[in-house]
């Protein structure tokens, strides 16, 4: 069963968190995934770039509207993305008590309800 | 600078430097607790504090260090606390109070220096105070550890706990949290939530904590039994820390794979360690009051006396995990009761209980016991699956390679 672990905060100012900080927490994330690795359950990670940075795609009313920024008014926004392949939610749920993450940011468990795998649309 | 600063300096050549900085390890605490208790303001006391310590190594090694260093040390920073206080008073015309501000007695003398340093642990663990900030600003205030290398320790960015303190410390600060000590009535339970935040901190099992984490709460729970003798409870925290500690390098093998405690190899324990938790548990004994964390060292204690090779005495245990879920029940005693009483009324009786536990779906630890006891009854199929659900619920790497190697014994025919 696919789970997203879904990390959301808020997006730091530049220079607020020192660069030995930074490197701390990519050495405890880089534990934790060697873990899901260990585990066989990482099946993709990933740290996105700033909401300020992301342009947002519709043609929800029609006409194709490309704009700068997200509209999200919200301070935290979606950060990061780890996707998980484990037998049930218990086990997902025991991974995102674990993510370093969490010590910074609010993480959502969600389960993939259809997953495209090698090209593949299953549930 | 003012202030009666000692007159009668050792000789120059002293080693000026390396006395400052340990003086500064060893005093850190007791200094910052007399000058933080009348106002509460940690963030100013430290202040004070490192400008003392910085002055001391200018001065130090050309006048020589002083006979009292401590009273030295303390009497510069309250000059400067003073400076300060003076000015705020002038800029804000907010009357100087020195009753609160001037600690030098009238003819001048300092008084002698009370140990303060239970009432920093207190205001420390006061539930004013985020719980989980609670002993890293012990480590942070009484022993003088650096947000830096408790981060470190804790496996936080040093950056997050930087501002994780600061914001505590204004908080005592704004609060006025009372720097005092509670009738002898009232201090077990006003030192209990001392007991639980060295101890929390101590158990955090991931990100995985480092030996060097394990130390430093170690030596505090050391200062709390120096400043509250008394406490059995604190004797016994002390004695289940280090006891834990002790079977540490026994806990995985020369390959990195998790050895349970009933397979660990007695002679990788550490002796000093286990020596030192008895003294402990000597000292909580003769106070005849018991607690939780005796009664968990009692355990560990039992498991250490084990010879190598040979089971542990399984009588003995029995009574005491059952005492200390009366005490202070949670689902691992009640787990680890069911494994007790399995090893002396036979994996049914155990499994019986285990049965009766509430909570257990979600709990590794459950799983991976029931698992062990459904093997042992020969109903492999169940065991198999138990096992299987114990590894999906394990996150960490050696224990799960162990399981792993369990499920392939299983004899599920």
């Amino acid at each position: 069963m696919r789970y997203a672990l879904l990390i959301n905060n808020a997006e730091p100012a530049p220079g607020e968190i020192p660069a030995q900080a930074i490197d701390e927490m990519k050495a405890a994330i880089r534990a934790y995934t060697d873990a899901l690795q260990a585990a066989g359950v990482l099946v993709a990670a990933e740290i996105l770039a700033s909401p300020t940075a992301t342009q947002t795609v519709t043609r929800r009313d029609g006409d194709l509207r490309v704009q700068e920024g997200p509209f999200a008014e919200t301070r935290e926004a979606l950060a990061g993305v780890f996707v998980l392949d484990v037998a049930d939610h218990d086990a997902a749920m025991a991974w995102a008590e674990k993510l370093p993450a969490t010590q910074y940011a609010v993480v959502e468990v969600r389960r993939s309800v259809l997953s495209c795998v090698d090209g593949v649309w299953s549930d | 600078m003012s202030g009666p600063i000692d007159g009668d300096p050792r000789p120059a050549h002293a080693p000026a430097r390396s006395f400052a900085e340990r003086a500064a390890r060893e005093s850190y605490g007791r200094l910052l607790a007399v000058l933080a208790a009348p106002t509460h303001d940690l963030a100013g006391a430290e202040d004070a504090l490192a400008d003392a310590f910085e002055r001391a190594l200018t001065r130090w090694p050309g006048d020589g260090v002083p006979r009292d260093p401590d009273g030295w040390l303390l009497t510069v920073a309250r000059n400067r606390q003073r400076d300060r206080w003076r000015s705020a008073a002038a800029r804000t015309s907010v009357p100087f109070d020195d009753a609160v501000h001037d600690v030098v007695a009238p003819d001048g003398t300092v008084p002698p220096l009370r140990d303060r340093r239970l009432e920093l642990l207190l205001v420390c663990a006061h539930p004013e105070i985020n719980r989980s900030v609670h002993a890293a600003l012990m480590l942070n205030t009484v022993l003088g550890y650096t947000a830096g290398q408790i981060g470190h320790a804790f496996a936080i960015p040093g950056g997050t706990m930087a501002a994780r303190l600061v914001r505590a410390k204004r908080r005592i600060r704004e609060r006025e949290l009372p720097f005092a000590i509670p009738g002898v009535d009232e201090l077990p339970t006003r030192i209990a939530p001392v007991l639980e935040a060295i101890y929390a901190a101590y158990s955090i099992e991931w990100p995985r904590v480092d030996r060097a984490h394990r130390a430093l709460l170690l030596g505090l729970g050391e200062v709390l039994t120096e400043v509250a003798p008394d406490s059995a409870e604190a004797h016994g925290l002390v004695a289940v820390m280090a006891l834990s500690s002790a079977r540490l390098p026994a806990r995985t093998d020369g390959h990195g794979r998790f050895v349970p405690l009933p397979e660990q190899d007695p002679a990788r324990w550490d002796p000093d360690l286990i020596s030192r938790a008895h003294e402990h548990l000597r000292s909580a004994h003769r106070l005849g009051e018991v607690g939780r964390f005796q009664l968990e060292a009692a355990i560990s204690a039992v498991h250490c006396a084990r010879p190598p090779g040979r089971a542990p005495d399984w009588l003995t245990l029995r009574p005491l995990h059952e005492a200390l879920q009366a005490v202070a029940p949670t689902l691992g005693g009640a787990v680890a009761v069911s494994a007790v009483v399995a090893e002396i009324d036979g994996p049914a009786a155990g499994l019986a209980r285990l049965d009766g536990v509430v909570g257990a779906e979600r709990f590794q630890p459950a799983w991976v016991t029931r698992a062990h006891l459904l093997d042992r009854l020969g109903r492999g199929g169940e065991a198999a699956a138990a096992f299987d659900k114990a590894i999906t619920l394990t996150v960490d790497p050696a224990e799960r390679r162990h399981l792993q190697e369990r499920l392939a014994a299983v004899d599920r025919s």
